[in-house]
Parts: C-alpha cells; structure tokens; sequence
C-alpha cells in the first residue's frame, strides 16, 4: 500500500515498535482523559481567578500554553493510534480474535476519540477565552 | 438563523433522498469514509466552531456605569419587593410591578429575602436565582417599549406558581417622569384611610403618608398596576375585595390573613381607597 512506504529506517523503527506495543485499554483513555484534565483545568482557572484576584481571565498565558499542551497530547495519541491502525498483515475486515486485530479495533476507537477529544478541547476553550467576566 | 437551519435541513434532507435512491456500490468504501469524515465531523465542526466565535461576544454580560439606575429586587413568599435607586437621589420602593426606561442599562440587584426565588423575565434577560444572603447582578437593557410578563423560576412555596409580576418598559422620558412622580405621596385620608388603620393593615403594609412597614407588599401605587397578587389575577374591584377578605383562599401560603369579619361594604371601601393611589 502506499501509506506503509517508509520514510526512512528511524522512522520506519518508531512504527514498528508502536506497532508492537501491548493491547491495552490504557491508550484508550488518554485522549477524553486529557479532556476532561483540560476541562477541569478551565473550571479551576476561572475560579480561582475569580475568587482570589476578583477579574477574569488573567494568566491567559499560561491558560493558552495549557491548551495547546492538552491538544498536542490527543494529537501524538491519535497519531500513533493511527499508526497502530494502519499495521500491515492479513487484509480487511479486521474482525479477528487476533492480537493484531485487537490492536487495530482499539486504535480505531482511539482515533475516534481523539477527533472527539481534539475538537472538544477547543470548543471548551474559546468560551473560557471569550466570556470575560465573573458573574 | 432560521435560513440557516431550513438550508442545512434541506441539505441533509437532500444526502437522505439521494442515499436512498443510489445503487448499491455508487460510492466505493473508501469515498463514502471520506463522505461521513467531511460532511459528518468536519463541516459540522468547523460551522459550529464559527457561530460559536461569532456568538460569544454577545454573551459578554453588559457593562454599567456609576450614574445607571439600580434596582434592588428582593424575592418574597410570594411577591417582589422593587426599590429604585437612582444615582445620587432617594430610593422609591414599590412592590410586584418593575419599571425600566427604553435604551438604558438597568442593573438589577437580585435579593431573597426568606427562601431561593428566581428572577426571571423571558423577554428582557435569562433567569437569576435569588439567593438569601446574597446579592445576584442581572443588568438588563430594554430596546423596545412594551409590557412583559415576570416569573418566579424557583420553587419557593405553595404559591410559587402565583408569583409573578410585571414588567413595564418605558420610554426614557416618559420613564423619567413616572420616577419623579412616585416621589409624591399618594392621597390619604378618607373612609379607606380610616378603614386601613382601624383594621391593622398598616402593620404590614406601606401606603406612604399612611402606614410604614415593610412585612407585606407596598400598596402606595396599587391603583397604577395591572395585576394583583403579584401578577396572579387582572386588578378588578372584585378581585381587589376578595383578596382583601380571602387572601389565604386566593392565594395559599400567603402570609396575610383572612378578614371573614370585614363587612364587604368596608373591604369594598378599602379597595376603592387603594384604587385611587396612583
């Protein structure tokens, strides 16, 4: 296929080795687990914002920072669970009692998710950014 | 905004149809993936994503300047108490009816003064709970004339769903001039007057110039409202005299006692009393 030429050994190494990383539901969770850190992180944001320095937003900053650290963690997971997906083997469907098959339904779930994680994390964002008050 | 809910109807409208009428095997595996990812995931978000940005800046809550009107709104079982505070002048106080100019800010100060109550006027703001101890800000901004209806939002009692009121905005003189003319007593004196005292109704009740006191509603401007009983019922005689000898039956859990001895030519003469304060 033409998505499986590598570009190169090293990287050609790191998808093989993501490629042989164990089935488990951890990876599974880390996309809406970020979410819903990020989600928190906004609540304790404003609230602290607001109770202790009585304005809001203030450390925009570091919020923005905050943001795009979630974003770039649901990114790196849905890229090697993209990887994951795409493992070379027997052909589809990939409906198999299989390790290989396992691993490949549950990258899909996290593919999934983390498209879900990704664009909620902005939607989440932008209100905490633009609403700019305390009451 | 409904153009753009008929036009994204009619185009989901339009994918249906046509998914139902195509042959099996018009869109390969790999083309109708790509169809759910764009017109599924992608063009929805990136839609939403857009009114949401476009949207926000409306929500932002609308800033008041020192010289705006203030009007403290403290939530009763089962009636508002409304007191008027314009910059650098007295406070009026009046009871279950809110008077606002056309194009101002108003900031609302949102009280309770036994029970949570909320304050709700669906067509001027969103709902704000009232909660005892505390003071809710709810700055509203009028833009057309007109009288709009207000609801108690919070189960607060047996008549919950009988505390309502009225909301009147005017246009900025005209509003001008009602505030200052609330600053007159209304007329005293006569049998009602007499009536009043002698049946202790001032122990309560503020007519100004009369009685002062501050457990029940504030009847000084009772002749100028449109409901009565906290927006409960149209302010007819009848009603007036009704509640005055029934109001446990009116309206249950109210605070004001019934008055079976009152003869109904005397309710009747306290009602007409009532009826001229404007």
């Amino acid at each position: 296929m033409k998505n499986e030429t590598p570009h190169g050994p090293e990287r050609r190494g790191v998808r093989h080795r993501l490629r042989q990383l164990r089935v488990t539901l951890w990876t599974l969770i880390v996309p809406p687990s970020v979410w819903a850190v990020h989600f928190l992180f906004c609540y304790l944001w404003v609230a602290v914002s607001c109770a202790k320095l009585g304005a809001f937003p203030r450390f925009t900053v570091a919020f923005v920072i905050g943001t795009l650290v979630a974003e770039a963690i649901i990114l790196a997971s849905g890229w090697i669970a993209w990887v994951q997906t795409r493992t070379p083997g027997d052909p589809a469907p990939h409906d198999q009692g299989t390790d290989i098959d396992r691993l490949r339904f549950l990258a899909v779930s996290t593919l999934l998710l983390a498209g879900l994680s990704f664009v909620a994390v902005i939607f989440t964002a932008v209100p905490a950014l633009m609403l700019t008050d305390c009451r | 905004m409904v153009l753009g809910a008929v036009v994204i109807a009619a185009a989901v409208g339009g994918l249906m149809f046509a998914a139902q009428r195509s042959r099996e095997g018009a869109l390969t595996h790999q083309q109708g993936m790509r169809l759910v990812l764009w017109a599924g995931g992608v063009v929805p978000t990136v839609v939403l994503l857009t009114l949401l940005i476009a949207t926000l800046p409306a929500m932002r809550p609308i800033a008041v300047k020192p010289d705006d009107l203030r009007v403290t709104v403290t939530g009763e079982q089962f009636w508002w108490r409304v007191r008027y505070q314009p910059a650098g002048q007295a406070a009026i106080d009046d009871s279950n009816e809110l008077r606002v100019p056309v194009g101002r800010n108003v900031e609302l100060l949102l009280e309770a003064g036994d029970v949570l109550h909320s304050f709700w006027v669906p067509g001027l703001a969103g709902k704000l709970d009232m909660v005892p101890g505390r003071t809710n800000k709810l700055v509203v901004h009028a833009t057309r004339a007109g009288r709009f209806r207000g609801q108690c939002a919070e189960f607060c009692g047996l008549s919950h769903a009988l505390m309502a009121f009225d909301v009147v905005a005017m246009e900025p003189a005209a509003f001008d001039a009602w505030l200052a003319a609330r600053r007159t007593p209304a007329p005293v004196g006569g049998d009602g007057a007499r009536l009043f005292a002698a049946n202790g109704c001032g122990g309560c009740h503020t007519v100004a110039g009369v009685s002062e006191a501050a457990i029940g509603p504030n009847l000084t401007h009772l002749g100028s409202r449109a409901s009565l009983g906290a927006g409960m019922q149209r302010r007819t005689h009848a009603n007036l005299v009704r509640f005055i000898k029934q109001a446990p039956t009116v309206k249950p859990g109210a605070r004001m006692p019934a008055y079976p001895q009152l003869t109904n030519e005397d309710a009747a003469t306290i009602a007409r009393w009532l009826e001229q304060s404007k």
